[in-house]
């Protein structure tokens, strides 16, 4: 029983950090400003969640899981808004979202400087 | 009244678990300190429905459970979209309805759709919201409505 | 490198787990290490400022670890600590980078710019 939980929080955690990955990865291979913001948020959201939830299944019931759950909650609430007021200020002066109708410029291969 | 009480709750209980000490010295100064903030956010006038909002905690907490799976699919889609070779996005921008009635519920409503991967709140207006997403299928959920009406459900009549 | 060399997994996990660690490890390293190739090749502010954020939210994550690893729990304080100042650093950066400074814009703009910021 004890093997069972320390294993699905290992496996928890590594899943966490493996879609963190997935988040950078697509911060670097996306092609646009506001299309990375949606990487961004696979990081802050999936990659968070999981990681923590392990870290609670490790610590057992105590004060550390309060505390990780806090960490976690405060994550889930200011992730989005820290991206939106990213988003409208990109929007207001910075580079135009690239949309479906202009992809012609897009090249397919992940190069991160097009 | 009623929200002071609940913050009054909410700041005892964040002082408990982070001090972690239970000798009547430490309870003491936390006491102190909670009420402390309580004059101030009294003083400042923002002990309300914005500040401490209790009336929506239970509805809350029926959402937040739809809202975790919700960002548990578009995870997956988003994954699947940035490590496939070829990258499907289709990016587009759009307007959709928010037919909350307070700035709460406009809150939460635009962090439920930028906490959901795919989709992100770009502009927020009364009533009207600018939304960017990666792929079609994001931008048909969000479209939808069905979050929109679920937020309204839960911010209620406050 | 340091957990290499000591024998087997360190105190906090036992040495089955080890493999997860590892993989965990080098994710967060990768992560981290993508997100600040995104800060600084990043072609415009807001790039850079979006792979600043994300290098900050894998530290959260990464303290925190820490803390298991090494037994050490009151890391987790630090973790709220750091996910708080990356919150406030961000919008703080964000506020700089489109007024060029940090204080209110409509209280100073009657009364020219404040000392030491340059307009």
């Amino acid at each position: 029983m004890e093997m069972a939980l320390d294993i699905l929080s290992w496996l928890l955690i590594a899943c966490g950090a493996l879609l963190g990955m997935v988040g950078g990865i697509g911060l670097i291979r996306l092609p646009d400003f506001y299309c990375r913001l949606h990487a961004a948020g696979v990081t802050d959201t999936g990659g968070a969640t999981l990681f923590l939830t392990g870290l609670m299944l490790q610590s057992g019931l105590s004060l550390i899981t309060f505390k990780l759950l806090a960490i976690l909650f405060f994550l889930l609430v200011t992730s989005p808004t820290a991206t939106h007021a990213l988003a409208s200020a990109a929007l207001s002066d910075g580079p135009e979202p690239l949309l479906d109708g202009s992809r012609a410029k897009r090249r397919g291969g992940g190069s991160s400087r097009n | 009244m009623k929200h002071a009480g609940s913050l009054f709750f909410v700041l005892t209980g964040i002082w408990l678990v982070w001090s972690g000490h239970f000798n009547p010295l430490l309870i003491g100064f936390g006491l102190a300190s909670v009420l402390l903030v309580l004059v101030i956010v009294g003083r400042m006038g923002i002990a309300d429905h914005e500040g401490a909002p209790i009336e929506v905690l239970p509805r809350a907490l029926t959402y937040a459970p739809w809202l975790l799976l919700e960002i548990a699919k578009a995870n997956i889609d988003v994954v699947r979209v940035v490590l496939s070779p070829k990258m499907p996005i289709s990016p587009s921008l759009f307007e959709c309805d928010s037919t909350q009635k307070s700035d709460l519920g406009r809150t939460m409503y635009a962090n439920s759709i930028t906490l959901t991967p795919g989709t992100v709140t770009v502009e927020v207006r009364e009533g009207r919201f600018k939304v960017h997403a990666l792929t079609n299928a994001a931008a048909d959920g969000v479209k939808s409505g069905e979050m929109d009406r679920r937020v309204t459900g839960v911010e209620g009549q406050a | 490198m340091i957990l290499a060399a000591s024998a087997g997994a360190p105190a906090g996990i036992p040495d089955a787990m080890f493999p997860f660690l590892v993989v965990t490890l080098i994710a967060s390293f990768v992560t981290m290490a993508l997100a600040l190739t995104r800060a600084s090749l990043g072609p415009t502010t807001f790039d850079r400022i979006l792979g600043v954020n994300m290098f900050g939210t894998k530290t959260v994550l990464f303290i925190s670890l820490i803390a298991f690893v090494t037994g050490r729990r009151d890391f987790i304080d630090l973790a709220l600590l750091y996910a708080l100042m990356n919150f406030i650093g961000v919008i703080a950066v964000l506020r700089f980078s489109k007024y060029k400074q940090f204080s209110d814009l409509d209280e100073q703009e009657s009364q020219g710019s404040p000392p030491g910021v340059e307009e």
